[in-house]
C-alpha cells in the first residue's frame, strides 16, 4: 500500500532549484532511503513532505490525503513526524519533558482541566511519564531519563528527537542524518533502533550520509542530485547502478 | 517531578502572606503590600506570555488599564454592579487581545513587540483624551468594591482578597505549566518546528497564552480601580507596561515565584528610593540591562541554579 507519493514536485528558492519534478512513492511497512551528496535537495524535499515549506509545483500525497497547504501540526495529528538535521530539541524543558510534548496528541489537554488540573490531567500526565521514559529506554537513553535537555551530549539529543517522534506514534516518520556527527558506536546503535522501530509497523524514511548504514537497512533507495532524481531501487540496485556509482558513490565510498 | 515542590512553595508563599500583615507596622506598608499584590497577579500571567512561551508584550498595562477603566466608567456612569463590570471588562479585553493575537502571533519577535506597543499606547491616549467618560488625566473614581450587602474597605481588608486572589492565580499558573498546555507553551518557546511536527498548533497556544495573560491584567485592573481612590491614567501608559516587563525578567523569566520577587522588589523600590519618580525611565533600563548582563535568566532561577550546585 502507499503511504506517500510525491508527484512533479519543485520547490525553488529565489532561482534555486531545491527540488524540481521531482516523482516517487513510499510503500508502507519500509525503510526507505534518500541519499545525495551535499545540497542535494534532501532536507528541503523533508521540509515540503511535513508542511514546513509550501511546494512551488507538483503535489503530496499522504495515506491518500492531499497536504497543500496543510501545516506541520494538522499532518502530525495524520500520523506524521520527524527529525531535524539541525537540532530541534526544547533546551528550556528536561529530556523526559520533551518526549512528553512528543505525545501531545495523546494527551487530555483541555485549557480549564489543565488550568485545574483536575486528576484526569495528572493521570494523564502519569501515564505520559511512563510511556516516554520507555521511549527513551528503548532508543537507548535511559541514563537521560532525569537529565535536563541542555546538559546532554550530542549524541543523546539525536536519541532524543527520535524518542520525542515515536511519542506523537507516527506512521510515517522521517529521519535527517540521525547518525551525523555519530561515532560508529553509535551509528550502529541508531542502526538497531531504526530496525526495531521498522518492525513495530512504522515506515521510515532516511535520510543519512551514513553508506553503511544505508546499504544496511534499507528496501528501497532514492538518489538525489541537484534536487532530481538521480536513481531508485534496491541497495544492490543502486549499488550497482553505473550512473550512481559515477556521480555521487564515486570509487572508495561504496562499501 | 514538579508536584511536591509546587505544594511546597504555595505552602510557602500563603505562610508568608499570613504572617506579612502582623509585622507590617502601619497602613501605609500594607497599601504597599496590596499593591505589590497587584503588580505580583499581573506578573504572573505576563511570565506565562513572556516567561514560558518566550513571546513579549509591551502593551499590558494597556490590557490592566482597560480593565480598571471599564470597571470605573461601567459603575460611576452607567451603574452597573462591580463584579458584573469586572466580568465585562475582563470579556472585552479577552476579545481584543484574541482579536489582535490572531494575525500578529504567526509572525514572529519584533512584529509582537510592536503590536502590543501599538495597542498599549492607543489604550492609553484613548484614556487621557476622552476625557468626558474616562475624567482624562484627573482620572476617574470607581467607589468601593461591593458585592451583594458587603462592601469592601481599608488596606488590611483588601490585602486578604488580594493575598488569596494572588495565592489562587500562582496555583492555577503553575497548574497550567505543568500540564499538556503548558508543556506545549514551553515547547514552542524552545523550538517552533519542533513543537509543530508532534502536533502542537504553535498559533493556537500563542493566542491563548496571550489571551489568559491580558484577562488576568483586565481583572487585576478592575479590581484596582476600586482600590485605588483615584484612577489615573499612568496605570495604563507605556512606562508601566515597561514596569511590568522589568518585574518578569528581574524575578526571573519562566519562574512563577519569580515573578512574584519581581513585581515585590520592583514595587518597592520607589518607596525606599525616593529619586524614583524622576528617574523612572532610567532606573527600569538600568535594572533590565543589570539582568540581561550579570542574570540573564533573572534573580530567582539564577539563586535556585546556584543552590542546587552548592548542595551537589
Ligand atoms: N530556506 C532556504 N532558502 C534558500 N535556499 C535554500 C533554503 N533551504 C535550502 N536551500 C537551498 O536548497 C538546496 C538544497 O538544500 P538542502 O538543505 O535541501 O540539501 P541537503 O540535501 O539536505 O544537503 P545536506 O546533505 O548538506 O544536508 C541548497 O542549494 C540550499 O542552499
Ligand atoms: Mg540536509
Amino acid at each position: 500500500m502507499t503511504l506517500l507519493l510525491v508527484e512533479q514536485l519543485g520547490k525553488e528558492f529565489g532561482g534555486v532549484h531545491a527540488v524540481s519534478d521531482l516523482s516517487f512513492t513510499i510503500k508502507s511497512g519500509t525503510i526507505h532511503s534518500i541519499i545525495g551528496p551535499n545540497g542535494a535537495g534532501k532536507t528541503t524535499l523533508f521540509n515540503l513532505i511535513t508542511g514546513i515549506y509550501t511546494p512551488s509545483s507538483g503535489r503530496i500525497c499522504f495515506d491518500g490525503k492531499e497536504i497543500a497547504g496543510r501545516a506541520p501540526f494538522e499532518l502530525a495529528q495524520w500520523g506524521m513526524s520527524r527529525t531535524f538535521q539541525n537540532l530541534q530539541i526544547f533546551f528550556n524543558m528536561s529530556a523526559m519533558e520533551n518526549v512528553m510534548v512528543g505525545h501531545h496528541l495523546h494527551l487530555d489537554r483541555r485549557f480549564l482541566p489543565s488550568l485545574l488540573r483536575l486528576p484526569g490531567i495528572a493521570r494523564g500526565d502519569e501515564k505520559a511519564r511512563d510511556i516516554s521514559a520507555e521511549l527513551m529506554r528503548f532508543v537507548g537513553l535511559e541514563a537521560y531519563v532525569k537529565a535536563e535537555a541542555q546538559s546532554m551530549p550530542y549524541g543523546a539529543l539525536k536519541r532524543l528527537e527520535i524518542a520525542r517522534a515515536l511519542a506523537s506514534k507516527p506512521k510515517l516518520l522521517l529521519l535527517d542524518e540521525p547518525a551525523a556527527g555519530l561515532n560508529a558506536t553509535e551509528s550502529r546503535e541508531i542502526d538497531e533502533v531504526i530496525e526495531k522501530v521498522a518492525q513495530s509497523g512504522v515506515t521510515v524514511v532516511l535520510v543519512e550520509h551514513d553508506m553503511k548504514m544505508v546499504m544496511g537497512i534499507s528496501d528501497h533507495i532514492l538518489v538525489l542530485d541537484y534536487g532530481r532524481k538521480l536513481a531508485e531501487g534496491t541497495p544492490d540496485e543502486v549499488r550497482n547502478n553505473p550512473v550512481v556509482v559515477a556521480a555521487y558513490l564515486g570509487g572508495g565510498a561504496a562499501p | 517531578m514538579a508536584s511536591t515542590s509546587r505544594w511546597a512553595g504555595l505552602g510557602a508563599l500563603a505562610v508568608f502572606l499570613a504572617v506579612l500583615p502582623q509585622v507590617l507596622p502601619n497602613n501605609y506598608y500594607v497599601d504597599v503590600a496590596v499593591l505589590a499584590g497587584f503588580n505580583a497577579i499581573v506578573c504572573v500571567g505576563l511570565n506565562l506570555l513572556i516567561g514560558y512561551a518566550g513571546q513579549i508584550s509591551l502593551g499590558h498595562a494597556g490590557f490592566f488599564g482597560l480593565g480598571a477603566y471599564s470597571s470605573a466608567i461601567l459603575v460611576t456612569h452607567y451603574g452597573w454592579p462591580p463584579l458584573a463590570a469586572l466580568l465585562a471588562g475582563a470579556l472585552l479585553v479577552g476579545l481584543l487581545a484574541f482579536a489582535i493575537a490572531r494575525p500578529i502571533l504567526k509572525l514572529k519577535g519584533h512584529y509582537l513587540a510592536m503590536a502590543t506597543l501599538g495597542i498599549g499606547i492607543i489604550i492609553s491616549i484613548i484614556i487621557n483624551t476622552e476625557a468626558q467618560i474616562t475624567g482624562g488625566p484627573d482620572g476617574i473614581a470607581a467607589g468601593n468594591f461591593t458585592l451583594g450587602g458587603f462592601e469592601l474597605k481599608g488596606e488590611r481588608a483588601w490585602y486578604w482578597v488580594i493575598a488569596v486572589l494572588l495565592l489562587v492565580t500562582v496555583w492555577l499558573a503553575t497548574n497550567l505549566v505543568d500540564s499538556p498546555v503548558g508543556r506545549a507553551l514551553r515547547a514552542l518557546h524552545g523550538s517552533e518546528v519542533g513543537a509543530e511536527v508532534v502536533g502542537v498548533d504553535t498559533t493556537r497556544y500563542k493566542v491563548l497564552v496571550f489571551v489568559v495573560s491580558a484577562v488576568i491584567a483586565s481583572i487585576a485592573g478592575s479590581l484596582f480601580a476600586h482600590y485605588t481612590s483615584q484612577l489615573t491614567p499612568t496605570k495604563a501608559d507605556f512606562f508601566k507596561s515597561i514596569e511590568l516587563v522589568t518585574m518578569v525578567v528581574f524575578g526571573g523569566m519562566a519562574s512563577t515565584f519569580g515573578a512574584l520577587v519581581g513585581a515585590a522588589f520592583l514595587t518597592m523600590l520607589p518607596q525606599v528610593l525616593t529619586v524614583f519618580e524622576d528617574y523612572e525611565p532610567i532606573i527600569l533600563g538600568g535594572i533590565m540591562m543589570g539582568t540581561m548582563i550579570f542574570m540573564p535568566r533573572g534573580l530567582v532561577p539564577t539563586i535556585s541554579a546556584f543552590l542546587t550546585r552548592r548542595r551537589s
